[in-house]
């Protein structure tokens, strides 16, 4: 591993002024940053530790919603009350992610911005343009099973490799971000970006922003909703396809829904175009399997995935019988 | 180089360490304490693990600095029923897996106790949660073992759960434990 500079940051002013350093960056639970730090595919000159900062608390908004510091641990966010009854994919979705003691140290903000898992992003020795801009992608024709399905572009298929962010993506959560300049806010699903001809450019996060806190909305169809993840072992492996949903329905038609998808996407994936034919249609099996068909239409393969297509269908059907029969994880 | 200080096992460490230098390196080469083990230094096996302040982290994925201040348990310093129950389910072959699995099970058994859930937890918002074997493989599942000790594993973990809940239950013996 490269040196570096460190620092450890007592407060959020300055955390915000060390970060105009060149080549700074901040250190969360450093399960990913070290990680590639080690491999030479990050090499910060300057590394803020921000896990001193006062953002590790959850708390109630009015009107029934939770703002969730950014330097919150995955696995206090995971066991938070309010979060098992209100939330439950959420809960899900994160105690589904890596094992307990990465849990323990990855923090709000850092699961957000983890990078891709793509083999060839950690490869030196490959095609990657998010790695190497115009150094080509050598998924396209290569291996290419974990590749995404939707929001791919000719120059990048990676998926992005988050459980949580697929439960804040169909929950409406909000990011807030500050810098010097003041503070802003961005909703989750316009927080990734889709490759297009820039995959280096993953989020709308500028360079000199630090995450603060994750705000989620009050959400009473939420209280009803499961995570529901596949993979190639029962446990500690990443997603082949994902679900998120919450779904109500009253006297057999649905009448509220949220959807998201992992595993499948460049980004974590709100599935609108299923949500728009679940809404206001019955709540069966048949509504169920055409609006997953819906989601999944503009779905394009690469030579090894295409199974993901199918899997990803019957996913989101199993999913939303499951919520139908047996109702919520909580 | 940075000045750090860490309570290891009850003492309190100094060391001066280049900021890049792990946890896990800082404990094995410079201050001797090579019970941890590395297995893949990139957070995917679980022998590298130690508890901070009584919670399970992988030490590959610390830096040494970033964990200034805080109480550090290695295997070399835990004495734990769990230790000899391991040896009783032949929860090891070559043994290298072990501390780590050790200290994890240490840290999961002290999660479950706080009421934490797990992903095959049914019912998240119950207030109490069975510790069943599923329950254990699932909460262990970040500690691969090579040599595939994991039923052994499990039965010491579950044996010795099995003992703290009954030993709960006499009260007098609750201030003499640990
Ligand atoms: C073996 C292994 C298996 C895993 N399996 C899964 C899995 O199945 N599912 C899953 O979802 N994840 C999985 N992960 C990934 C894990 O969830 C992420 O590594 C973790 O969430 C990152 O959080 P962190 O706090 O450690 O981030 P760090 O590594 O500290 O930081 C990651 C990035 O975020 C930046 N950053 C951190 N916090 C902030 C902030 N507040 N503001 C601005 N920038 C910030 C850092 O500069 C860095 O670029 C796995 C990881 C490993 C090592
Ligand atoms: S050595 Fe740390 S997880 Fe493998
Ligand atoms: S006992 Fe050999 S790796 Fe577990």
């Amino acid at each position: 591993m490269k040196d570096f500079a460190y620092l450890s940051a007592p407060d959020v002013p300055t955390a915000l002024q060390a970060i105009a350093r060149p080549g700074a960056r901040f250190l969360g639970g450093g399960t990913n940053l070290v990680d590639l730090m080690r491999q030479n595919i990050e090499r910060p000159d300057t590394v803020i530790d921000i896990t001193r900062l006062p953002l590790d608390r959850v708390e109630e908004l009015p009107g029934g919603g939770l703002r969730v510091g950014a330097l919150v641990r995955n696995s206090h966010l995971a066991a938070h009350r309010a979060v098992r009854e209100r939330y439950p994919m959420l809960a899900q979705a994160i105690l589904a992610g890596a094992s307990g003691q990465l849990r323990n140290m990855a923090t709000v903000g850092g699961n957000l911005l983890q990078r891709t898992r793509c083999a060839y992003f950690t490869d030196l020795s490959a095609g990657c343009n998010k790695r190497q801009p115009g150094s080509g992608c050598d998924a396209v024709g290569g291996f290419n099973r974990n590749a995404a399905v939707l929001g791919a572009s000719a120059s990048c298929v990676a998926t992005h490799p988050s459980d949580m962010c697929v439960a804040l993506a169909a929950l409406d959560a909000v990011v807030e971000l500050e810098s010097v300049r003041g503070v802003r806010r961005v909703p989750l699903t316009g927080f990734h970006r889709l490759p297009g001809d820039t995959p280096q450019v993953e989020t709308e996060i500028a360079a000199d922003e630090l995450i603060t806190a994750v705000e989620l909305p009050a959400l009473p169809v939420a209280a009803a909703s499961r995570y529901r993840k596949i993979r190639d072992r029962a446990s500690y492996a990443f997603a082949l396809v994902s679900v998120a949903a919450a779904m109500h329905a009253r006297d057999g038609v649905i009448t509220d829904i949220r959807l998201a998808l992992g595993g499948v996407a460049t980004r974590p994936w709100r599935a609108h175009q299923a949500e728009r034919e679940l809404l206001g249609a019955p709540a069966t099996e048949e509504s169920f399997r055409r609006a997953a068909e819906a989601e999944l239409a503009a779905a394009v393969p690469q030579s090894q995935n295409g199974f993901k297509i199918e899997l990803a269908q019957r996913a989101i059907t199993a999913t939303l019988r499951q919520l139908l029969t047996e109702g919520g994880a909580a | 180089m940075a000045d750090v200080h860490l309570r290891i096992n009850g003492v309190d460490r100094r060391l001066e360490v280049e900021p890049r230098v792990s946890l896990l390196d800082a404990l094995r080469e410079r201050l001797g304490l090579t019970g941890t083990k590395k297995g893949c230094d990139q957070g995917a096996c679980g022998a590298c693990t130690v508890l901070a302040d009584g919670e399970r982290v992988l030490s590959c994925l610390a830096l040494a600095v970033q964990y200034e201040g805080r109480e550090i348990t290695t295997i070399e310093g835990v004495a734990d029923p769990i230790q000899r129950a391991f040896v009783r389910h032949d929860g090891f072959q070559c043994g290298y897996c072990t501390s780590g699995q050790i200290c994890s099970a240490l840290g999961m058994l002290a999660e479950h106790a706080a009421g934490a859930p797990s992903a095959v937890t049914e019912g998240l918002a119950a207030a109490e949660i069975e510790l069943t074997e599923a329950e254990i493989r699932e909460r262990m599942s970040g500690n691969l073992c090579r040599c595939g000790a994991y039923n052994g594993i499990v039965a010491a973990i579950q044996e010795t759960q099995e003992t703290r809940v009954a030993e709960r239950d006499v009260p007098t013996l609750v201030e003499g434990r640990r």
